[in-house]
């Protein structure tokens, strides 16, 4: 019997070996000295908190749940969830009325919507951004994403629905709040590139927020409620589809394959390899030779991807990647992988807002220095980052696949 | 996924192979489980640095002869090594980190407590030592940064004063650091490294020049320039006395950098690193006798496919080799080792004594192909601190392994004629 291996917890606390790798990536402790680094914060601290939990520090609210220590560690250690984990158990008090509408993207997404250029406009004055700043904390100088005027699922059940029944093929889309409330246009381009292949496009029968930011502002029991009706969803359709339910959003994807076991303590096993980001899908079916695509011979575009944290996370930038150099007209550059500073909700916070630009600035200074004609990226809110401090326009590359592809003919080539 | 060659490891030995693949235009992909042990690098390289009796080695290629018969070099050969050696200084060069020091015969290096090492190559801006008994100056200022804890004045100086070489202390900082020291933990070189560019290097270059007048050569912390040499480049260029850096308690800035321009050199040559990634088993033909695919936690039931591999994991520091009471292993692909069964035969109670699991590694066949039950499967190259024979701390050898063999086996990838 290995008695040493039978003593491991699930986060792989103990076998930390005190390296240090992990401060050397983590984004916070290069610009926030109040934020004790992921060694402190993570396996050191964690042996103090098993013992007293008043040894639980509240500097551990600065770390943005980038993983990035968890990608460093050459030990497997689980660093980012031991932090959210000890969060979660230990942070004193409710999550505030701010972190609580930051955190609902659902429910505030559903209301801006129905009244979207008042709301727009509202929220890019002046006056109210600083009542916010003073009211609810949250920085004047962040810039909201816009409300669309119709959700994409309107669109989808007014638009798509019909059409996609009669496609041979099928693959269900998780959208997440950002395409339904903010940028319906992705999951137009999505459908558009998989229709041309021949794949229709499903929704989930019922379809919550990932829970990415709840769980980052501790409302746990209201992020477990989601995740549970989106995982119920997802097993139907992957049931009922034989195929993988894809997304756009790498966060709301590592969310649900990663985040869900290790901090809500939800069984995903069973469709954990189902869900996966629309690149990937779309990657194996190319190279297993069941798709082609065809594009537009005089498309030209000097794109530069950007690695969102929980894509480097995932592992996948190769995906994404290797899908925009297949593009004959893609000059493509790979910015180094680092966090652009927003994590989600973090970055909208008063206290973080500072600290939010200034771990972004070397990726805004290496964008100047690229001068691309766009950011390609896979996470929304990085996009909203980059967008805010750089004068560059960022899509998701999925929306580049569709400017680029020449659809009849691809549609042709697929035998449709 | 389809490449031409997977390299299961990203360190030094890795990152060789992988640039020099990937520079002959083949399609080659890194997975590396976390951040490699360059990340200890103390700024020098090793070829062969003792003998078996623990004496310093002046020309390491002649003091190869003596080496063990299942040593790397041994495998090697002479002449081979001979002709893998002149690659090593363009391909540092190619990545951007300048090297000074030749194979003909090690130079010293100052170890962060005073001791001198003889090291291979070294990175630009460290001290090296012609010989081992004396400093080039009478008077020598040790400048620390205020409140920098991982560096050791006293115990430097010690062994610069047992050279003949006067030792003055001070201690300088700048804006960015001051605010950093508010950190109570966080205070670590490559931290430093992180907030020292720009404004901090005029600032602290400033305070440098104005440290002990007599001093005819500044050593401090290596504690600048954490992905490229603009910052430490600028503070020698401002400072007006030569100015040398020392390591410090790791992670070290001079690994961490050569990490990071390696991994981005390799990026730029079009080659996929995968990075907190884990290969979780290999896929084999019928027989055994060759490794098809191999499965990682990331990727899933998307196997990535190759013609070649390049084992690079390393040895129990890295994972690329792990124990239990019962047994040595490799826990990724279950090849075999070179280890033997009785625990008892694993180590010397005295630390300090040789320790024969340093010796461990994979088994092998001459040409460095891995075995698996027994049969060489020959589309596996094992290189680096994988490879059995080597005690790599005792002998000053590692990094001379880990360049020398990745070199190897690119070579044998790329069918490359080694004997022309």
């Amino acid at each position: 019997m290995n008695y040493q291996q039978a003593n491991i917890s699930d986060n792989n606390f103990e076998k930390c070996t005190k390296c240090t790798v992990c401060t050397v990536y983590c984004p916070v402790t290069a610009v926030n000295p109040d934020y004790p680094g992921p060694k402190q914060a993570g396996p050191d601290g964690e042996r103090y908190r098993l013992k007293k939990p008043l040894f639980y520090n509240e500097a551990l609210k600065y770390c943005l749940n980038c993983k990035r220590c968890e990608v460093a560690c050459p030990s497997n250690v689980k660093i980012g969830d031991i932090i959210q984990a000890a969060r979660i158990k230990y942070s004193a008090g409710r999550p505030s009325l701010r972190d609580t509408m930051l955190a609902s993207t659902d429910l505030m997404g559903s209301m801006a919507t129905l009244a979207a250029p008042l709301v727009n406009g509202v929220l890019g004055l002046k006056p109210v951004k600083k009542i916010m700043d003073a009211t609810l904390k949250i920085d004047c100088h962040r810039t909201f994403p816009k409300y669309a005027g119709e959700k994409f699922v309107t669109w989808y059940n007014r638009h798509a629905r019909e059409s996609q029944l009669a496609l041979p093929h099928k693959v269900t889309y998780f959208h997440g709040c950002y395409v339904n409330y903010n940028n319906p246009q992705l999951g137009r381009d999505l459908l558009t590139v998989m229709n041309a292949v021949g794949y229709g496009v499903m929704l989930l029968e019922k379809e919550r927020c990932c829970g990415v930011a709840k769980i980052a502002n501790r409302l746990v029991k209201e992020a477990t409620r989601d995740a549970k009706i989106n995982l119920a969803s997802i097993t139907t359709a992957v049931d009922t589809h034989k195929a993988p339910v894809i997304a756009t959003s790498s966060t709301c994807t590592f969310t649900m394959r990663d985040e869900y076991p290790h901090l809500l303590h939800l069984d995903n096993a069973r469709v954990r390899s189902s869900i996966m980001l629309a690149t990937k899908f779309i990657y194996e079916l190319l190279e297993k030779g069941d798709i082609k695509l065809v594009f537009k011979p005089d498309f030209r575009m000097k794109v530069a991807y950007h690695t969102p944290c929980h894509m480097e996370k995932l592992g996948w930038t190769f995906y994404s990647t290797s899908i925009l150099r297949m593009i004959p007209g893609v000059e493509l550059t790979l910015l180094d992988s680092r966090c652009c500073g927003i994590a989600g909700t973090y970055g909208f916070k008063k206290e973080n807002y500072a600290y939010s630009q200034a771990i972004g600035e070397p990726l805004f200074e290496q964008i100047a220095e690229v001068n691309p004609d766009l950011v390609a990226t896979d996470c929304e809110t990085c996009r909203w980052q980059i967008e805010m401090s750089t004068p560059y326009r960022v899509e998701n590359p999925v929306t580049v696949l569709a400017m680029a592809l020449d659809v009849d003919a691809t549609r042709k080539a697929n035998g449709l | 996924m389809k490449f031409d060659t997977v390299i299961i490891g990203g360190g030094l030995s890795g990152l060789t192979a992988g640039i020099e693949l990937a520079r002959a235009g083949r399609k080659t992909a890194i997975v590396s489980a976390g951040q490699s042990a360059l990340h200890f690098s103390s700024g020098s390289m090793e070829l062969l640095g003792y003998d078996a009796q623990g004496a310093p080695v002046e020309h390491p290629l002649e003091a190869v002869e003596a080496l063990p018969d299942n040593h790397p070099y041994k495998l090697l050969g002479r002449e081979r090594m001979e002709q893998l050696l002149a690659r090593v200084e363009p391909l540092f060069s190619a990545t951007g980190v300048k090297v000074s020091g030749t194979h003909e015969r090690n130079h010293w290096r100052l170890t962060p407590v005073g001791e001198v090492k003889p090291a291979w190559l070294t990175i630009e801006d460290y001290l090296t030592l012609d010989t081992p008994d004396a400093l080039p100056w009478k008077h020598v200022a040790v400048v620390n940064i205020e409140g920098f804890l991982d560096f050791f004045p006293r115990f430097l100086a010690r062994g610069i004063e047992r050279r003949h070489t006067t030792c003055h202390f001070a201690s300088v900082t700048c804006d960015a650091i001051r605010h950093q020291r508010e950190s109570t933990t966080e205070m670590r070189a490559t931290n430093i490294a992180r907030v020292v560019h720009g404004e901090s290097v005029d600032q602290l270059a400033a305070a440098l020049n104005a440290v002990v007048p007599e001093a005819e050569a500044i050593l401090m912390p290596a504690v600048t320039g954490f992905d490229d040499f603009r910052a430490s480049r600028r503070l020698r260029s401002l400072v007006k006395r030569p100015l040398y850096f020392m390591t410090t308690m790791g992670t070290s800035v001079p690994g961490v950098r050569s990490q990071i321009m390696m991994q981005k050199h390799f990026r730029q040559l079009g080659g996929a690193y995968m990075l907190g990634d884990t290969v979780v088993k290999g896929g084999y033909n019928a027989d055994g006798t060759r490794l098809l695919n191999v499965e990682t936690a990331n990727f899933g039931s998307d196997r990535l496919e190759a013609d070649h591999f390049i084992f690079a994991a390393g040895s129990f520091f890295s994972h690329g080799l792990n124990s239990t009471p019962t047994g040595v292993f490799e826990p990724v692909l279950g090849l075999d080792v070179e280890a033997p069964a009785d625990r008892n035969l694993w180590f010397q109670k005295d630390i300090f004594k040789p320790q024969p699991y340093m010796r461990f590694g994979l088994a092998t066949d001459r040409a460095m192909h891995a075995k698996k039950g027994g049969k060489v499967i020959d589309n596996i190259h094992v290189v680096g601190a994988s490879l059995p024979g080597a005690d790599a701390l005792r002998e000053g050898s590692g990094a001379g392994i880990a360049l020398l063999t990745a070199l190897d086996a690119a070579d044998k990838i790329l069918n490359r004629n080694i004997n022309s």
